[in-house]
């Protein structure tokens, strides 16, 4: 079982992650969604913000740390796949999301139970999203169901680092109502970390190229 | 209560929120504290409403903007903590945000938020026969409705 992240964890997969859900707007599959993934990559953008403020510059550390210098658990930067992938990652994260911003509501430090106090209703509307996707596709058509099973296959192997204390069995809850099976707990599996490193490496560099190639730029 | 301070509040009641535009900063309830710190200046301290709200730089820099105009110095301090909740909408505030065809949160944000959280009615007709289009709309703090009587989509500012 994974510890609590830190400050830096939470807020470079929250950056990422917020990242990947862009790459859905105007390409999602119904104008709703469209909606709904571009308004959680806002509030996942939000959140990171508040966080890497506390840290340090926050322009500074989301567009010039290098790959390696990045903290986020490794499924906030796996690629978005189909609908179905995108939607039980997102269950994942936000189950995690839901316990990590529970503790740091209690915190000692005023400015990161600030950011922790908002988030948490705000990541309860965005648990309450992807939960109903994971449901009404994996307990849904045998297409639906299929690529369900498929994303849980690719994606369970990085779950290692989010599963924190409470985090299988709120994930569990889900899945069981999903009617998908829930796997032993995962552990840390190389190919697949490897393959979240290049994700990562990939998504930075579209992520920062502008700001790198205008540094000091302003709006 | 200072006459500059209150000055200063006078002032901020005319600053509107950029994207629900009949709505002052004070009814949306962003504003903490307003102190004076020196002969004809004042200190401003505003919570934003979301994480990742866009309008929250524009209100601060309203806010700086619309002060500038009556004070030799203004400084506008972001508070995170406690954070903003839709309950500090004000009832004056909630009554805006209906006569503008968005249903107002409709009960307290108190943790864990309720799973069936939802308009008291449409706020164009009145009706209580509505249903949920989607749980996000097209600002972060708002979902989308339709009501089956008048059968007119509303926008729903959602509990937070």
């Amino acid at each position: 079982m994974s510890e609590l992240p830190t400050v830096e964890d939470v807020a470079d997969g929250c950056l990422l992650l917020s990242h990947r859900l862009t790459q859905w707007v105007g390409d999602a599959p119904t104008m709703e969604e469209d909606v709904a993934l571009g308004n959680i990559a806002l509030d996942l953008l939000g959140q990171s913000r508040g966080l890497l403020s506390l840290l340090g510059d926050e322009d500074q550390l989301a567009y010039f740390r290098d790959a390696d210098e990045f903290h986020n658990p490794a499924i906030c930067a796996t690629p978005n796949g189909d609908f179905a992938k995108t939607m039980l990652r997102q269950l994942f994260v936000d189950c995690w999301l839901e316990l990590v911003w529970h503790t740091f509501s209690e915190q000692e430090d005023d400015g990161v139970r600030g950011v922790a106090a908002k988030a948490v209703k705000e990541n309860a509307y965005h648990r309450r999203h992807s939960r109903a996707w994971v449901v009404r596709l994996g307990d849904g058509t045998e297409e639906s169901r299929r690529r369900t099973l498929l994303a849980l296959e690719e994606l369970w192997p990085l779950t290692a680092d989010i599963a924190v204390p409470g985090w299988r069995e709120s994930v569990t809850e889900a899945l069981v109502e999903a009617t998908v099976p829930v796997p032993a707990a995962a552990e840390p599996d190389p190919a697949a970390l490897a393959g979240a490193v290049d994700a990562r490496r990939e998504l930075l560099a579209e992520m920062q190229s502008l700001a790198r190639a205008h540094p000091g730029a302003t709006w | 209560m200072t006459t500059t301070v209150a000055r200063a509040w006078h002032v901020l009641a005319e600053v509107m929120d950029p994207e629900i535009p009949v709505l002052s900063v004070l009814e949306l309830g962003i504003v903490r504290d307003v102190v004076e710190t020196g002969a004809d200046s004042v200190e401003v301290s505003v919570t934003p409403t979301y994480s990742g709200c866009p309008a929250t730089e524009v209100i601060v820099a309203d806010i700086r903007t619309a002060l500038s105009a009556a004070y030799r110095e203004v400084e506008v301090r972001v508070q995170l903590s406690p954070p903003w909740t839709t309950d500090w909408i004000s009832d004056t505030g909630r009554a805006k945000l209906r006569g503008y065809g968005i249903a107002p949160p409709n009960g307290r944000a108190l943790l864990p938020l309720v799973a069936d959280d939802q308009p008291a009615a449409c706020p164009q007709c009145g009706s209580r026969d509505i249903e949920q289009l989607a749980g996000f709309g097209s600002t972060p703090c708002k979902a989308l409705w339709r009501c089956r009587s008048c059968r007119e989509p509303f926008d729903y500012f959602k509990v937070h």
